[in-house]
């Protein structure tokens, strides 16, 4: 296998074996067939022939740069990163070198000349309030240049939770009216990757499907990958035998916690939570929330920061005696007041009741 | 809504709803029943041994002698899922959480799989006895549509809680918050139906003892 990819990761030191046992890891990860590793290896390989190279555009919006972050920093210079590679990143504000006017026209450069094929990548939420004036870009609202540029685009991947579900700009109350991706744009196919980040590896895998074959891999009904949001965080958790033992850490330094039990009762979202941080992990592999002692604030649902509290157990209700002293002195007064009732009735056919005569009796 | 609004939901204003009428009802109930009374008694008490309140509180949790050879599903069933909702209510380490949250009470939990084991034999031993009140005429007859509903409502959330851990049919997010919800239903109309039993049974039991126990029978 030859191709400008080769060549490019073979001068940073990068094998073609070690490419291909990425490709290998990537799709065993998405759980598709062996011959697939092969597939994406090579598309990969021929994908770079410089014009060639799929065309991505990535918006962001209300965002804090987190998912960039997560994607670029702290994956580099692993396999993850030169993934770029194969992708022409035609505009990303953080990373281009262009800014204003230029970073603009390259921008419509890339729609135009890739119109209704380039892949659009949105990190952020949407503010609708004050006619979408919390945020905007070389002054149009983050609303108008979406619907712009989502027009002309082959799928949309909505990075992290805020553009996938709203995210944190969504929160309680709410006060820029944000919405998700999907909440605008209903003619496209949209992928949400959440995660608060997302994982790089994710990002990198979706992508490696899109250059592959074509096309969006398979969704779950949150419009999210299933195979990487196939199953719960505490489905896959290496502290899942404590749990079904019934061992839980108490509080953060107590003989549990430093035994590693489980960390429900400490308030984690892993039940709840699908994503792939239990079998993936982080920063190359090195950890993840759990393993580092803390439970999972389920970032990569919708509106997890609204779900009760991060440090409530699942099972703990929000607040259930809310109304409880108020239900019992109307309880009390309703019962004795139908005691009352009752007792007047009986009162009455006392008074009512007529006694039996032995001269009725013979009547 | 989605699925983790949903079990905000349940978790939050459902179950502020569903615990304030159940505190209401149950007040309600209780006071309305024990202040109905009885016209006193003012024939002269026997005394006969085995015949008291207390007697009959003991001895109706025992078969009478010949009935667990005539009505075997009622008895051993009734045992079976009585013990087993107890088990899983109060054993299950979730459960416990849950108590120890609302009462600070709290104690030793079972290994999960033997929660989810005793769901099973639960269910089954409510599908027994639901079939058994189906096929023999006479339980038919006597049913109303009180024994079916406080049947349903009792069994939906051990059913939707089994599912959620077994991960069956829908996500666990959505399923944990149907159970939730269905134990609030259950909450909502226990006091209004004849599952309020749990809160007067012992009561009523004595109280049938004490005036058997007058008359010098030991029932």
């Amino acid at each position: 296998m030859q191709g400008p990819l080769i060549d490019s990761l073979a001068r940073q030191g990068v094998t073609r074996r070690t490419f291909m046992k990425y490709c290998a890891t990537l799709a065993s990860m998405m759980a598709l067939p062996p011959a697939a590793g092969r597939a994406m290896a090579e598309a990969m390989a021929a994908a770079p022939a410089a014009t060639k190279r799929p065309s991505v555009i990535w918006l962001p919006f209300q965002e804090c740069t987190g998912c960039t972050e997560s994607i670029t920093r702290s994956h580099s210079p692993t396999l993850e990163g030169l993934i770029f590679d194969a992708i022409s990143l035609d505009y990303q504000e953080t990373l281009m070198a262009a800014a204003g006017h230029q970073a603009e026209e390259a921008l419509h450069a890339a729609m135009k000349e890739n119109d209704g094929k380039y892949l659009l990548i949105v990190d952020g939420s949407i503010p609708l309030g004050l006619d979408g004036a919390y945020s905007c870009i070389a002054g149009k609202s983050n609303l108008e240049t979406l619907k712009e540029v989502a027009k002309g685009a082959f799928a949309i991947v909505a990075m992290g939770s805020c553009a996938a579900f709203g995210g944190i700009p969504k929160a309680n109350p709410n006060p820029t009216g944000a919405v998700s991706v999907s909440d605008i744009i209903k003619d496209k196919p949209i992928i949400n990757i959440p995660g608060c980040p997302p994982i790089p590896v994710v990002m990198t895998g979706v992508l490696a499907h899109f250059l592959t074959f074509g096309s969006l891999p398979e969704m779950d009904n949150k419009g999210r990958p299933k195979a990487f949001y196939g199953e719960t965080i505490h489905d896959r958790c290496y502290r899942r035998p404590f749990y079904d033992q019934g061992k839980f850490a108490k509080t953060f330094d107590d003989e549990g916690a430093r035994n590693g039990w489980c960390l429900f009762e400490l308030g984690c979202k892993g039940p709840v939570t699908y994503n792939a941080c239990a079998t993936v992990k982080w920063n190359g592999g090195t950890s993840w929330p759990v393993e580092s002692g803390h439970g999972c604030l389920g970032c990569s649902e919708p509106d997890f920061w609204d779900a009760g509290g991060f440090y409530k157990a699942l099972s703990m209700p929000a607040d259930p005696l809310k109304f409880v002293s108020t239900a019992a002195v109307v309880g009390a007064v309703a019962g004795v007041a139908v005691s009352f009732a009752n007792r007047g009735k009986k009162g009455a056919a006392k008074s009512a009741h007529e006694t039996t005569t032995l001269a009725d009796l013979e009547k | 809504m989605n699925d983790m609004q949903f079990l905000t939901w349940v978790r939050g204003t459902g179950l502020d709803i569903a615990v304030s009428i159940f505190v209401l009802g149950v007040l309600w109930r209780l006071f309305e029943i024990y202040s109905l009374g009885r016209k006193a008694d003012i024939s002269a008490a026997r005394s006969v041994s085995g015949a008291s309140g207390w007697h009959t509180i003991f001895r109706r949790s025992v078969p009478p002698e010949g009935m667990l050879k005539r009505s075997p599903v009622s008895y051993i069933g009734g045992y079976i899922f009585h013990i087993g909702l107890a088990i899983v209510v109060f054993l299950f380490a979730p459960h416990i959480l849950l108590i120890k949250n609302l009462t600070g009470l709290s104690w030793p939990g079972l290994p999960s799989q033997f929660i989810d084991l005793a769901a099973v034999v639960t269910m089954a031993a409510m599908v027994v006895v639901l079939v058994d009140r189906i096929n023999k005429p006479v339980k038919r007859y006597l049913s109303t549509f009180g024994d079916w509903f406080a049947w349903t409502l009792t069994f939906l959330p051990v059913l939707t809680g089994w599912m959620a851990v077994q991960h069956l049919v829908l996500p666990y997010t959505t399923m944990l918050a149907l159970h939730i919800l269905t134990v609030e239903l259950l909450l909502i109309f226990l006091p209004f139906t004849k599952l309020f039993h749990a809160f007067t049974v012992f009561g009523s039991r004595w109280y049938i003892g004490k005036i058997n126990g007058h008359k010098g029978v030991a029932v």
